[in-house]
């Protein structure tokens, strides 16, 4: 999802050396920062890690378009922690990239002025109450799709990120779920946001796992490398199955009408998602990429004052210590 | 260009813990507000007593060793536990 | 010595009212702080926070019997019933504004609370023992915050000076005693206010003399708030979008 559309690098190293880095990766044993490592790994690495790191923190503006809006205290500390949570999934993610010899501030740049990106699915809105536990069921689903494998990923800061992210992601569904329970349990008018927030977000998440096998780019050399776990598909399978029957309990409609079960492939065969919506939304076309990126911008820009007055703090009383001693 | 905020690398020894943990690492402009950080963003669910920071450009290594966290369920912030929530059983794994 | 009821929830909605509104506040900056770190600091503020609320309007419920619980008091009660300060239902403004005020409630909490430990009222007593501890971490976290950029760069000296001036006037109102607080004071619940001034002033002078700021020469002290007869138009602002929910879908289950 953070590596929808990543390439593989290209890499001229020593074919000798590459064939140990690849027999060290077959045996399961973990690169550590400190190792040799090609150099299209270790962009590679960069460019996924950072825009996994970078989802995590526009993905707090969508959730958190709605804290002040959550309508009991219970609710709104529940939507606190969580996108506390997912700031905190930033910070280890960026620490992990760092080992690879890039800064943050360096990362934040290039999100910044567009030469990363971010997953797709925050450029779309929340629009009602139900759209929050929407976020929480089918987002976090399939991201937790996506991050559980990534555990056993090859580089070792970023599958020990991963696994302290994936303990703490099952109560980001969880208690979505457990919202869109309340909402579809609840009045005519509740029932119609839930309806209303799986119809809007429904073919956004299947985007998430990027482009079908068929027309994704080639993605051999990462799979090889460990840096992806599984193919689009098979995690889109995968989280289609899983999601169907809990839409069900919620008495609730996924919008494909071509959805149905086949018995001879043990899944549900489903509609595509519209592959031009999402080029389209990766372009800059999104219904809220210009309101993230000013957002962060804006963030970024406004707190300038702020990072260089603490630093400055900090300087001097280095300096007062110093100086005493 | 302002001057960016170090790195960090935090350890944590839980409550009943032997020894520091590597955990991670963040930015702060010094040592006091890099620990008052790590405990906000390392241990939000109650998952360590002490905590030591070490500015990254100080740490001389061969090859990093780092452990995982201990981690300690935080009894008042409970809804951070996948229990609080009653997902019922035909729902399916969560 | 027993308290009369009402004089009793006055109080517990001033203590409420105040995390509820602070805490609502301080939560509109999740994803905009100037830094990660700081986002993740003032979300944990937050929800120390609404958490304290819970506590606070709980207990206010239970001892209104009139069969609300904290939700209601929290979600369906207009402006005028607020018993919140002033100064925590002002807009944001800059991250220093938010700091600034942020010390200024942090300080006044730390020397209150503690006081609450020792309160003739056992519920309050164990409500505040929490949160003093919460508020112990708070008032080091902001104090630092406002020394930091206090005594930080020229232009960080500039935007805190500002807050403190902006904000200066909303601060004498912590310390209004009315007959609500004298009922509370004689009945061993809550010390008066006015007897906390001393202590916060020593304190807040220590850390604003570090930060290499001024504090205001002025006694004048906005109020209305506590008591609830003037507050400012913020404070309907930020319920339109506070209570949306529950008033424009009464009686749903959330």
């Amino acid at each position: 999802m953070y590596a929808q559309m990543i390439k593989s690098e290209a890499t001229q190293d020593d074919p000798e050396k590459l064939a140990e880095f690849q027999k060290k990766i077959d045996d399961g044993i973990k690169v550590e920062p400190r190792d040799w490592m090609p150099e299209g790994y270790r962009k590679t690495l960069i460019r996924q890690i950072g825009q996994h790191a970078h989802s995590e923190i526009v993905g707090q503006l969508p959730e958190g378009n709605w804290i002040t809006r959550a309508p009991t205290l219970e609710r709104k500390m529940i939507l606190l922690a969580k996108v506390q949570d997912e700031a905190g999934h930033g910070l280890y993610l960026y620490a992990a990239a760092e080992t690879l010899g890039v800064s943050r501030d360096e990362l934040t740049e290039m999100l910044l002025d567009g030469r990363m990106k971010y997953s797709s699915i925050f450029n779309y809105p929340t629009l009602n109450w139900a759209d929050i536990g929407a976020v929480g069921w089918l987002v976090d689903g399939a991201a937790i799709m996506n991050q559980v494998p990534l555990q056993r990923t090859s580089y070792g800061p970023y599958s020990r990120a991963m696994i302290r992210i994936c303990k703490e992601e099952s109560f980001h569904q969880r208690q979505g779920y457990d919202i869109m329970m309340k909402m579809a349990q609840g009045t005519e008018a509740q029932k119609k946001m839930a309806q209303d927030a799986l119809n809007r977000l429904w073919y956004p998440s299947l985007m998430m796992f990027g482009p079908s096998d068929k027309d994704s780019v080639h993605s051999t050399q990462n799979m090889a490398w460990k840096i992806k776990m599984n193919t689009n598909d098979e995690l889109r399978q995968k989280f289609v199955d899983q999601t169907v029957p809990q839409a069900e309990y919620l008495g609730l409609t996924i919008p494909d009408e071509n959805l149905t079960w086949n018995e001879d492939k043990g899944g549900y065969d489903f509609s595509d998602p519209d592959w031009t919506e999402f080029f389209d939304v990766l372009k800059g076309n999104g219904p809220c990429n210009a309101d993230r990126m000013e957002a962060r911008n804006k963030a970024w820009d406004d707190g300038a004052w702020v990072r260089d007055g603490l630093m400055a703090h900090a300087e001097k009383k280095r300096a007062a210590k110093t100086a005493a001693e | 260009m302002s001057k960016e905020w170090p790195l960090w690398e935090i350890f944590i020894r839980g409550q009943h813990g032997l020894s520091h943990r590597h955990v991670g690492s963040l930015h702060a402009p010094d040592a006091e507000m890099a620990i008052k950080n790590a405990r906000d963003v390392y241990t939000r669910r109650n998952e360590g007593v002490s905590i030591w920071v070490v500015e990254a450009n100080n740490i001389s290594a061969s090859s990093p060793s780092e452990k995982g966290p201990l981690f300690e369920p935080s009894e008042s912030k409970i809804y951070r536990h996948p229990t609080f929530f009653d997902i019922p059983d035909e729902v399916g794994h969560m | 010595m027993s308290v009369d009821k009402e004089m009793l929830t006055q109080f517990l909605l001033r203590m409420g009212d105040n995390t509820l509104i602070l805490g609502h506040r301080v939560s509109e900056w999740c994803g905009h702080a100037p830094v990660l770190e700081e986002d993740i600091a003032l979300a944990n503020t937050a929800l120390d926070l609404i958490g304290q609320t819970q506590l606070w309007l709980g207990y206010a419920a239970e001892v209104m019997k009139d069969g609300k619980t904290a939700d209601d008091i929290a979600f369906l009660r207009d402006a005028w019933d607020f018993r919140n300060l002033l100064l925590v239902e002002l807009p944001n403004g800059d991250f220093g504004q938010t700091l600034m005020r942020q010390f200024l409630f942090d300080a006044y909490q730390s020397i209150l609370l503690p006081r609450l430990m020792k309160s003739t009222d056992q519920t309050i007593a164990e409500i505040a023992e929490k949160a003093s501890k919460e508020a112990a971490y708070h008032v080091e976290r902001s104090a630092d915050t406002v020394v930091g950029l206090g005594d930080g760069t020229e232009e960080s000296h500039k935007h805190m000076q500002a807050a403190l001036d902006r904000l200066w006037p909303y601060v004498g109102e912590m310390f209004i005693s009315d007959e609500v607080d004298a009922a509370m004071a004689a009945a061993g619940v809550a010390p008066d206010p006015a007897s906390l001034r001393e202590e916060y002033d020593a304190l807040i002078g220590k850390v604003f003399a570090e930060a290499t700021l001024t504090i205001p020469d002025s006694d004048f002290a906005h109020k209305g708030g506590r008591t609830g007869a003037t507050h400012t138009e913020h404070l309907g602002h930020l319920l339109t979008q506070m209570q949306w929910l529950q008033r424009a879908y009464p009686g749903a289950t959330w």
